[in-house]
């Protein structure tokens, strides 16, 4: 097993090069909370089978890959209302702020775009408050 | 082709969240708390993927459309607006309570836990209420005036 970090760095390459297939191929910027958060809306976006398509590979891979590895331990709050207040503000946040980690923190980042330096900036800034409070109220 | 170029993305984006770890919500609450015992695995992830993203920007700014048709999407010419400060602000609010993004999100679901079922299900509904104007900034706060 590699350590961490070269996993982490892997990885990120290949969710890297991920958005560079959607911007190469098909002029897309591959940010989840749009390509997700276009499917709710009042009108089927024309490209809404790509974007079926892309959430579907998201969806996809666990299933070919737990075939033949182990199941690796994820640990996540159980606590209801930190999951929906969680979601919610995910949620709404992304797409007032048009865009999260990926469309923002990935794509946005690397062609220096400075909405997307902004953005990056605050949520990390908001997330670390809100681990620092949680830390600190329990 | 676009529609095989669509799911290629997708599995490969997914492969990377699994192969990082960043579908575990416990990594990324680690590396957001950095008073405590500090993780910057997440900082690596980051770092690959917009050397890669870099990259694909860097053989796209030549072209005017992509390979398969579509437009390279030009950099945006919006300001740094209230909207995009406080719609980041209230994400990164989410991100820090539970550790997970939409992309994590999605990849695992496929695991069957019911805690990642009911973030979903939040975000989707939160998604909608933006969507259809249910829930918004304020009028005296959405000035264009940048910030």
């Amino acid at each position: 097993m590699n350590p961490d970090w070269i996993n982490a760095l892997i990885g990120g390459l290949m969710i890297g090069t991920a958005t560079g297939i959607l911007l190469l191929g098909n002029g897309r910027i591959a940010g989840v909370s749009d390509i997700l958060g276009r499917l709710i809306a009042r009108s089927k976006p024309s490209d809404w089978a790509e974007r079926t398509l892309f959430i579907g590979g998201l969806l996809a891979v666990p299933f070919v890959y737990y075939a033949a590895n182990s199941v690796p331990e994820i640990t996540v709050t159980n606590s209801l209302p930190l999951l929906i207040a969680g979601g919610l503000a995910v949620g709404i946040g992304s797409r007032m702020g048009s865009g999260c980690t990926s469309g923002h923190g990935v794509c946005g980042n690397a062609r220096l775009s400075k909405r997307s330096i902004i953005a990056t900036l605050t949520f990390l800034t908001t997330g670390v408050l809100t681990v620092a409070a949680l830390n600190f109220l329990t | 082709m676009r529609k095989l170029t669509a799911l290629a993305s997708g599995l490969l984006f997914s492969f990377g969240l699994i192969v990082s770890d960043m579908v575990n919500p416990a990594r990324v609450i680690a590396f957001l708390d950095v008073t405590g015992d500090w993780d910057p695995t997440l900082a690596f992830v980051m770092g690959g993927a917009i050397a890669a993203a870099s990259v694909a920007w860097i053989i796209a700014r030549p072209r005017k459309s992509a390979y398969f048709g579509g437009a390279i999407p030009p950099m945006p010419t919006q300001p740094v607006d209230r909207k995009l400060v406080t719609g980041s602000a209230i994400f990164g609010i989410g991100w820090g309570l539970v550790g997970i993004c939409p992309g994590p999100a999605i990849v695992a679901l496929s695991f069957g836990k019911w805690e990642i079922a009911v973030f979903i299900i939040a975000m989707m509904a939160g998604m909608a209420l933006y969507n259809f104007g249910l829930i918004k900034l304020p009028d005296r706060l959405r000035s264009t005036v940048k910030v």
